[in-house]
């Protein structure tokens, strides 16, 4: 048998040797659990993002159900134009004005921590840097050649990119950020504003997670007395099989 | 149970077998008494057929099948729909859960030596039904319209234009469209929709068959050739108890566990880290834009990676479509391939156990080399694999009858 074993690890290590390497990520460190937060998240996405990324999925009033906003806050302070509470996170921007404006069709964002990851939303969100070469005068590290302007840049304030030393005389290429000039937030005011913006995001990409988390608890408790009481049947049924 | 509904029953049993089929396939269907864990898949299986049938006419209820609302549809049945995301992410898990079950149910039929004779039809039933699992899945694959349904149906359509002379047109046949589209989506979803009770008539088949020659067992003895006479019946075969109480309360137990482990990755992991369901499907499907990396579901990435390990030949791909179904195959001829003297792993020589763990070892590297992006050492490994994956088979008739069998007992063993 311990033959088996060994033989079974050696046919498998070639799979071991080659694990993957991917980009560096911040942990974005958010918390669901937290209601200021997304709600403050909320606010930012709001003022900030909503006026070209639409969260098309997701609606008004189940967001402000989710986060303890009530109707009334909901209606003075996050319904633009005449959205109604039950509608759809839409805006105004069409697909064609994306790619005339910003050269690509602007993605929705209902889903963006899925696809991307919550934590790939966090650096991307503190990757910009100064890039003269680029439409609206930033760039990417994370994302390169991206189409979208810093938009809290006057936030966070302007990063100069940090750039690979290449050994064998290939180009350098961006793989950190620094900050050369403080915007109208701290650093740490800056993250923390980040870090609501991915965690509102995060709870608009699956907005049942708590409660399935929660539910699944009471499932497993009825599989277990359920295991239990069909485990003793089994066993008493059984007991005459010899 | 009181006389009026005896009279009922009567009534209804003069008319129809209800009395007569519950005890010749449950109440009086003499299982072997040894069966033990291994036997638990096909029930478990079975369970998930009904579970995929129920969630997936609940999510069709609000699913359209547009390449326009699909992908909206998904997720308004994710966050409007009264508990659609737990039928939604049931029937995502049931699909992965429902491959983990089949594998293992096949490889238990390896080492039981269930393929054996008489058993050579109900083997080739399974086979059949592993087949149209496989049609079922990779069409529900295409439905959620996301960017991985979308380019991974368009590298296994492509696979069909390999065929030489006729293949561009077959391809564009099954598609209904020269690109993956609106009508293909229509009609997978048409198949996705009708395969499942394609698939339940084919259950009911291997259930005849099986009840026809009896259980296998780990000894891989017959139960039906022994000594007859037990306690519920002079006739029947010694060690045999009754499926119904025995077997029906063993297997609850099996669905407790098997409901508790499928509950943790529905509640806890419902993406299961992305092999579940993939990153990249919750971006809608985006026929300019080719991921950076396709890979279809883990459960056929054993056999991309053996379309992948063969290199094109005369300018095509075809050779590698050829091994790729070959795989599957070449299992309708396991019966006769093997040569040796007994059924069970249990009984068989270590030349055959080797054979049995290099296969597993081959599937499980080939359906994670399958998952990665193709480089030259992941192409290298997958041919050394595909060949390894091979010679379990060609090379049966030869170890088979070279390996030192221990002697099978004349009873089953507890």
């Amino acid at each position: 048998m311990r033959k088996l074993i060994i033989a079974t690890l050696l046919l498998l290590s070639p799979a071991m040797l080659m694990a993957s390497e991917t980009a560096h990520l911040e942990d974005a460190d958010i918390d669901l659990h937290d209601t200021a937060s997304l709600q403050r998240g909320a606010k930012y996405f709001m003022n900030y993002c909503m006026g070209c990324h639409s969260l098309q999925y997701m609606r008004y009033n189940r967001m402000a159900a989710d986060l303890d906003i009530d109707e009334i806050s909901l209606r003075e302070n996050l319904l633009f134009g005449d959205a109604k509470p039950g509608d759809l996170m839409t805006n105004s921007m069409r697909p064609e004005d994306g790619e005339k404006w910003f050269g690509t069709a602007i993605p929705d964002l209902t889903l963006v921590t899925r696809w991307r990851s919550p934590d790939w939303v966090y650096t991307y969100l503190k990757s910009f840097y100064v890039d003269d070469t680029r439409p609206y005068g930033v760039n990417n590290v994370l994302f390169p050649l991206v189409g979208m302007p810093h938009v809290l840049g006057g936030l966070q304030g302007v990063q100069q990119p940090v750039m690979s030393e290449p050994h064998d005389g290939g180009e350098a290429v961006p793989v950190g950020v620094e900050l050369v000039e403080e915007g109208s937030l701290s650093p740490e005011e800056y993250d923390t504003m980040v870090r609501d913006i991915t965690a509102f995001l995060t709870y608009a990409g699956e907005p049942m997670k708590l409660e399935r988390q929660r539910l699944g608890l009471y499932v497993l408790l009825f599989f277990g007395v359920f295991f239990l009481i069909a485990y003793f049947l089994k066993k008493e049924y059984w007991k005459d099989i010899h | 149970m009181s006389a009026e509904k005896t009279e009922n029953l009567d009534w209804l049993n003069q008319r129809f077998p209800l009395a007569k089929t519950w005890r010749a396939h449950v109440a009086e269907y003499y299982a072997p008494k040894n069966m033990g864990f291994w036997s638990i898949f096909g029930s478990l299986a079975l369970l998930t057929l009904v579970l995929q049938i129920v969630t997936g006419i609940w999510l069709a209820m609000s699913y359209k099948p547009s390449s326009a609302e699909a992908f909206a549809s998904i997720e308004y049945i994710m966050r409007d729909v009264d508990w659609g995301w737990l039928i939604r992410y049931m029937h995502s898990t049931g699909a992965s859960a429902f491959f983990i079950l089949i594998y293992l149910h096949m490889f238990r039929g390896l080492m039981w030596g269930s393929y054996r004779k008489p058993r050579e039809l109900l083997w080739m039933i399974g086979l059949v039904l592993y087949l149209v699992m496989m049609a079922t899945a990779f069409f529900g694959y295409l439905l959620p319209w996301g960017q991985m349904s979308y380019w991974g149906a368009q590298v296994i359509v492509n696979l069909f234009a390999a065929v030489p002379g006729i293949g561009e047109d077959l391809s564009v046949w099954v598609r209904g469209d020269y690109v993956i589209s609106d009508a293909t989506l229509n009609r997978f979803f048409a198949f996705h929709f009708l395969l499942p009770f394609v698939l339940a008539a084919l259950v009911f088949l291997h259930i005849v068959a099986l009840h026809h020659v009896g259980s296998s067992n780990p000894d891989g003895i017959e139960i039906k050739k022994g000594p007859k006479g037990n306690r519920w019946d002079e006739k029947a075969p010694a060690d045999g108890i009754p499926f119904h109480p025995y077997y029906t309360v063993k297997d609850l137990v099996g669905v407790a566990v098997f409901l508790a482990l499928f509950s943790l990755v529905v509640f806890y992991a419902p993406t299961m880290g992305g092999l579940f369901l993939e990153a990249p499907n919750f971006q809608p499907a985006n026929p300019l834009q080719t991921p950076a990396h396709i890979a279809p579901v883990w459960y056929f990435t054993p056999y991309y990676a053996m379309l992948r390990a063969v290199p094109p030949m005369w300018g095509s791909q075809f050779p590698g479509v050829v091994v790729m179904f070959g795989a599957i195959l070449i299992m309708f001829l396991l019966p006769w391939l093997d040569r040796s003297p007994v059924k069970s792993i249990r009984y068989k020589g270590p030349i055959f156990k080797v054979a049995l763990g290099i296969f597993a070892v081959s599937f499980v590297v080939l359906a994670w080399l399958g998952m990665r992006p193709a480089s030259d050492l992941s192409t290298l490994l997958s041919q050394i694999f595909t060949v390894l994956y091979f010679a379990f088979f060609l090379l049966m008739p030869i170890y088979s009858s070279l390996d030192k069998t221990k002697p099978v007992p004349e009873r089953v063993t507890s």
